[in-house]
């Protein structure tokens, strides 16, 4: 019972301080979880990281969900979750509620014409990352070409121009190309 | 502005609507690796060109607020939609949908993380299926960036280039460029709509 208070008390935290969402709460969880309570080695947390890299959702829900099914098995795993997305829940419920009453001010207005863009700008940021970080494993912006996958760029580009001539849902992209690309690597392809 | 005609929810039984929030959220959080940003992308395409239950702009203002809030922006901009479409019970189903995901993926994987770790085709799979994702995900910039240029004023588009570099390329933390472009773009307003519309 204590350590499911604990669980709930640490992963509420990290879902109320991590403001800028995903790789921003990575500091916090690693705090509550490897350092204070130490109920994840340090190689564990690094695990955990990568498994988020490779599985939906974000990575605070991610190691909520791994920590507390490690510590106090499923009830754990729920607790720290749903910590984890209260102080959203809560929080976004106000601001949403705020937006709602408040629309039609006139500096409303304003603050919303400088966030448009912006949203737009930092969606940009995280396509490029993702894209280089497919095609080149890293997502930093490319110095050299030698960790380039042919393959990829190929699969980048048949993709994109499909999405060009006919609306596919997005799922199914994703899917498929992860299909095509075990399908190429079955047959001996490089990849 | 307003092109498209909008779909309205509230014609759908509650049950019917209930459900296609949580199915909706719940089907995009499974699928989408990545975290971040490549789930906004993709609750666009569903939310506004698909179910027509927001419109463009409305959809990006979700998302700016949703932003301004601690958490997970996949979460917090689900939290917000279902909101503006159902309210509370609306928020509580999208908050569902999109949690439940991660929590069930993740709390099997911890039973058998190990073990799959090594697995060549695992790592295949992954790797096509973020190619994918790049692929959906930059097909929506491309649009949103549309929709940025269609406001016909120089201010927006600086903004978004700014927002950019200084994002990708100088690793400006999130919520300093949120509330910078938010004071830009409020003086912005009050200098150049003097005693505007409303």
């Amino acid at each position: 019972m204590m350590v499911l208070l604990q669980l709930l008390l640490s992963f509420v935290q990290i879902g109320l301080y991590s403001f800028g969402g995903g790789y921003a709460a990575l500091p916090l969880i690693q705090y509550q979880v490897v350092d204070l309570h130490k109920w994840l080695t340090v190689q564990e947390f690094a695990d955990v990281i990568t498994i988020s890299q490779m599985t939906p959702g974000p990575i605070a829900i991610n190691a909520a969900s791994f920590v507390g099914r490690k510590v106090a098995g499923l009830p754990g795993s729920i607790v720290a979750t749903f910590g984890n997305v209260l102080p959203s829940l809560i929080i976004v419920l106000i601001l949403a509620a705020l937006f709602a009453r408040y629309r039609s001010l006139k500096v409303m207005d304003g603050i919303l014409y400088g966030l448009r863009p912006a949203v737009v700008g930092l969606i940009a940021s995280a396509g490029l990352a993702i894209l280089f970080l497919a095609l080149l494993g890293d997502q930093n912006f490319p110095t050299t070409l030698e960790t380039l996958s042919l393959f990829a760029v190929i699969l980048f580009a048949f993709g994109f121009t499909i999405t060009k001539f006919k609306k596919i849902n997005p799922i199914f992209i994703i899917i498929g190309s992860g299909v095509v690309t075990v399908l190429a690597s079955l047959a001996g392809m490089k990849i | 502005m307003e092109d498209q005609k909008l779909a309205d929810p509230s014609q759908l039984s509650k049950a019917k609507l209930f459900w296609t929030l949580f199915s909706t959220t719940f089907t995009l959080s499974a699928f989408t690796f990545g975290g971040g940003y490549v789930i906004v992308p993709l609750m666009r395409e569903a939310f506004v060109e698909k179910l027509r239950w927001v419109d463009e702009n409305e959809m990006i203002d979700l998302i700016a607020i949703a932003q301004s809030a601690p958490g997970p922006i996949a979460v917090n901009t689900s939290i917000h939609v279902g909101y503006k479409i159902a309210r509370i019970p609306g928020a509580l189903f999208t908050l569902l949908g999109s949690v439940l995901p991660p929590l069930i993926t993740l709390t099997i994987i911890s039973y058998i993380y190990y073990a799959i770790r090594d697995n060549k085709i695992v790592q295949t799979l992954f790797f096509g299926m973020s190619v994918g994702v790049a692929v959906v995900i930059l097909d929506a910039v491309i649009m949103m960036a549309k929709t940025v240029f269609k406001q016909k004023d120089f201010l927006s588009p600086i903004i978004m280039v700014v927002a950019f570099v200084t994002i990708y390329f100088f690793k400006v933390n999130v919520v300093l460029i949120i509330f910078g472009s938010a004071i830009v773009g409020a003086i912005a307003h009050l200098v150049f709509h003097k005693g505007g519309k409303r």
